[in-house]
């Protein structure tokens, strides 16, 4: 088994929700405009934190929430087994609102592509911007940028960097392994 | 996340594992929410080319099949016998490979002869889902039953689910008792006796004759047509004796110390086996069966074309 370094512990990973949030409050001016989308399945465990967190600063939980499983998008289909999908859970229109789009990892930017094309089912929205909470920024296939990243993560194509949610592990925190074969 | 499937043709719910169900059916739960979302349409099998062929008549499984693979951004193309050279002479195997040297991945089938897709699958390349093979097996339908009945009293391990009607002609009532005894359902097979074959037994099944008898003792009953084209002697003497015996009405409903599901494969012959009130009343899914069939096909569909 290869040994992975800790690059996020628990409390760190709070500092950063707390961070994210506060500049959402900071630079969106009509948050009644404002709906959050967590991209199943690992970005919802970070999209879920962002919208409890900032529904305890806000003081208000009206902010929309919603889940989206990117699966029926993907263009890795038919390249290995099935893939199985998530559930889909998004009961507002999206037409002329503002999207935050929120994913743990942004990687090679196909997942979030495939997310900007299924949103479109949802309506005409106004602005998507993009939160991730690691930014492996040398490893882009498609020219995607995050407007908010919790931490930068300068990696060679063959590192794994694992998210740990308390939800599903132990706790929270983020992992790196030099190669992706533990992944198997 | 990748799953196994361990098929790569649907030609009968016999071949499928308990796994291989569970499957289709979680992944038809997430289709049926795309084809209730504004836009219905998903680009998952948009390089796929499915030839739907039909060599018996369908209105239901053919459009059903047809929507799932246009909300799939399949192509597709359509193949109706009584239009084509079958008429002249043509082959099975000559009609079909002619269809796949035009670059079908894909093959939806109907057949009046039981076995023809698994005849066809051993010649063929492409993925083949069976749309009905004669009285042999209608794997698409035993599966939307499936979710339908689900949708309605959650696991079904351990339900009493009795079939009714013309069980001896019904591919439906095969592929239904093949699906149900894998998810560990109750099976009861009721209708007179020249229409229930004879060692049906054998399945894992019970036999009754008793119409009410047999709804008090289910929680879904599904209800199948008696299907006079494919009876070349009379089995029963005639629809009006079979209707007083097995037809189903609201009254008779209303009288059961429960409340059942009632489902249709369709098309029903209304004032035969269910008359207009049952039918149409609080009991019935029969809708919402064909709604399914289309979330159910699609999964499928998208299944098997990760199967090459």
């Amino acid at each position: 088994m290869q040994e992975g370094r800790y690059i996020l512990n628990h409390n760190q990973i709070n500092l950063i929700i707390n961070r994210l949030c506060y500049q959402i409050v900071e630079n969106y001016s009509n948050l009644d405009n404002l709906c959050i989308i967590g991209i199943q399945p690992r970005g919802v465990f970070f999209a879920e934190k962002i919208y409890q967190k900032l529904a305890s600063i806000l003081e208000n939980d009206s902010i929309k929430y919603g889940k989206l499983d990117i699966t029926f998008f993907r263009d890795d289909f038919r390249k290995g087994a099935p893939l199985k999908a998530n559930s889909t859970d998004i009961n507002f229109l999206i037409e002329d609102k503002t999207v935050l789009l929120i994913d743990d990892v942004l990687y090679t930017g196909r997942s979030i592509h495939a997310s900007i094309a299924a949103l479109q089912n949802y309506g005409r929205p106004k602005k998507i911007d993009l939160m991730v909470l690691i930014d492996r920024r040398f490893n882009r296939e498609f020219p995607i940028k995050a407007n908010y990243i919790g931490m930068i993560v300068d990696a060679l194509d063959e590192a794994y960097v694992k998210v740990n949610w308390d939800e599903v592990n132990e706790d929270h925190n983020v992992i790196i392994y030099p190669d992706k074969k533990i992944k198997e | 996340m990748a799953n196994q499937f361990s098929q790569r043709n649907l030609l009968g719910i016999k071949d499928l594992t308990e796994t291989d169900i569970h499957f289709v059916l979680e992944t038809a739960k997430e289709f049926k929410e795309v084809i209730n979302r504004p836009i219905k349409k998903v680009p998952s099998l948009r390089d796929i080319t499915i030839a739907n062929i039909f060599f018996e008549n369908s209105t239901r499984t053919r459009i059903s099949f047809e929507l799932a693979e246009k909300r799939l951004s399949a192509d597709t193309i359509n193949f109706a016998s009584s239009s084509s050279s079958v008429s002249k002479g043509e082959t099975l195997l000559d009609t079909v490979n002619n269809i796949l040297s035009m670059k079908v991945d894909m093959v939806v089938m109907r057949h009046p002869a039981p076995g023809a897709p698994h005849f066809l699958s051993k010649r063929i390349n492409a993925n083949i889902v069976n749309a009905g093979d004669g009285t042999h097996e209608h794997p698409t339908q035993a599966l939307l039953d499936a979710y339908s009945m689900q949708e309605h009293i959650g696991d079904l391990a351990g339900k009493n689910i009795a079939i009714i009607g013309d069980i001896l002609h019904s591919r439906v009532a095969l592929s239904n008792i093949f699906l149900l005894k894998k998810l560990g359902a109750n099976i009861r097979v009721c209708g007179p006796s020249t229409l229930i074959p004879r060692h049906i037994q054998s399945l894992g099944v019970e036999v009754s004759y008793n119409l009410l008898e047999t709804l008090n003792w289910c929680d879904v009953a599904n209800v199948l047509r008696i299907q006079l084209e494919r009876q070349d002697i009379k089995f029963i003497p005639s629809l009006r004796e079979y209707s007083l015996y097995y037809g189903i009405d609201k009254k008779i409903l209303d009288s059961l110390n429960k409340k059942i599901v009632l489902m249709h494969p369709g098309p029903i012959n209304r004032g035969v086996e269910l008359t207009s009130d049952a039918a149409d009343s609080e009991h019935s899914i029969i809708l919402q069966q064909v709604e399914n069939g289309v979330a159910v096909r699609m999964a499928v569909l998208y299944i098997l074309a990760s199967q090459n």
